[in-house]
């Protein structure tokens, strides 16, 4: 017989160690495991925002990093700059400016996002020259893969892979009844 | 309504020896499987070149390649596209593991793992862990549509060191 699987999320959301938005309280969570230089994360980027802004504190938000070098030679890099930015503690500005400059991720660019944001850019230089997040990226991009991410942005409501339409709508529609089964 | 007893459907089962072959690798190299012997082997059939879905599922493979390699396997590619056209692919993909050219006769080995579209005239999008002894010990075959991922591989391999009986 061959095999089929639910792909399901092997490593839990871990307030300690994930980038959230929203409250833990929140009745369903939304894991996207994404790459700051891919297109369709790209796109994906402000139908999250907007299903955010929709459901308020009904829905929590984690992002993990999934860069694939192989085919987007910035994504490692940017995916070290927000860590960098998390380490001063701002990850999601970071985020956010990243995908909202996608097509311009080179070390010039990281560097001047993270003066426009205000972090200490020495600092920042040096972690991103020593690479020295690497391995908690190389964990998430695991992790993404152990849990059947098939390519970016793969999303999980509620631990399990959603492979339908991320339109908003769609979105939000499946967010909803996850939360209504989970609540 | 009528029953018959139906040619077997799906790819070739775990518990089967998987067919031999041996298919060009590069312009005046044949790769054989029973030259990987001795290590576990990942195919990863695939419909075509260029295609949008072959080319996200083949460059995850190379993200993923280092964890194939932590169980000693050897990952390769077949479809039936000839080998300049995996060359020119492989290049410009920065696919760095073999992809195979199933294009003479055509299909025959994706055939012999059922593994082939009549229908399109070309390889199925399914995957087979065989191990060390040349025994396949999981296939899957994937809506044409949709990225297996990887974490199928990964938990077929894991269950290789793990699976007992030999």
């Amino acid at each position: 017989m061959s095999t089929t699987w639910e792909s399901r999320l092997v490593v839990p959301v871990a307030e300690a160690r994930d980038h959230i938005q929203g409250s833990a309280n929140a009745p369903v969570t939304l894991v996207e495991y994404g790459d700051f230089q891919c297109p369709y994360c790209g796109r994906a980027y402000p139908i999250v925002k907007e299903v955010q802004a929709r459901m308020g504190d009904r829905v929590r938000f984690v992002f993990r990093h999934f860069p694939i070098s192989t085919s987007h030679p910035y994504a490692e890099q940017a995916a070290e700059a927000a860590e960098a930015g998390a380490a001063q503690g701002r990850f999601w500005e970071m985020h956010d400016h990243l995908f909202e400059n996608q097509k311009r991720l080179r070390n010039e660019d990281l560097h001047r996002y993270a003066e426009e944001l205000g972090l200490d850019t020495e600092r920042f230089d040096q972690e991103l020259a020593g690479h020295i997040y690497a391995d908690r990226i190389h964990e998430d991009f695991l992790g993404g893969v152990r849990s059947g991410v098939n390519g970016t942005p793969t999303f999980y409501i509620d631990g399990t892979r959603y492979d339908g339409s991320y339109e908003a709508d769609d979105l939000v529609v499946a967010l909803e009844q996850a939360a209504q089964e989970g609540g | 309504m009528t029953s018959r007893s139906a040619a077997p459907t799906g790819p070739i089962e775990p518990g089967t020896e998987a067919p031999d072959f041996a298919l060009r690798s590069t312009p005046d190299q044949l790769l054989s499987l029973s030259e990987c012997r001795g290590r576990p082997v990942i195919l990863a059939f695939y419909p075509e070149d260029w295609s949008p879905v072959c080319s996200d599922q083949l460059g995850l493979y190379q993200a993923v390649l280092p964890e194939f390699e932590r169980f000693g396997a050897q990952l390769i590619g077949i479809s039936v596209d000839g080998i300049w056209c995996h060359l020119a692919f492989a290049r410009e993909r920065n696919l760095h593991f073999p992809l195979l050219a199933d294009f003479e006769p055509k299909g025959d080995v994706s055939r012999a793992y059922r593994a082939y579209r009549a229908q399109d005239g070309t390889s199925e999008r399914a995957l087979f862990v065989i191990d060390a002894d040349g025994i396949v010990r999981w296939s899957y075959v994937s809506p044409v549509a949709v990225n297996p991922g990887a974490d199928g591989i990964l938990n077929a391999l894991q269950n290789l060191g793990t699976g007992g009986a030999g």
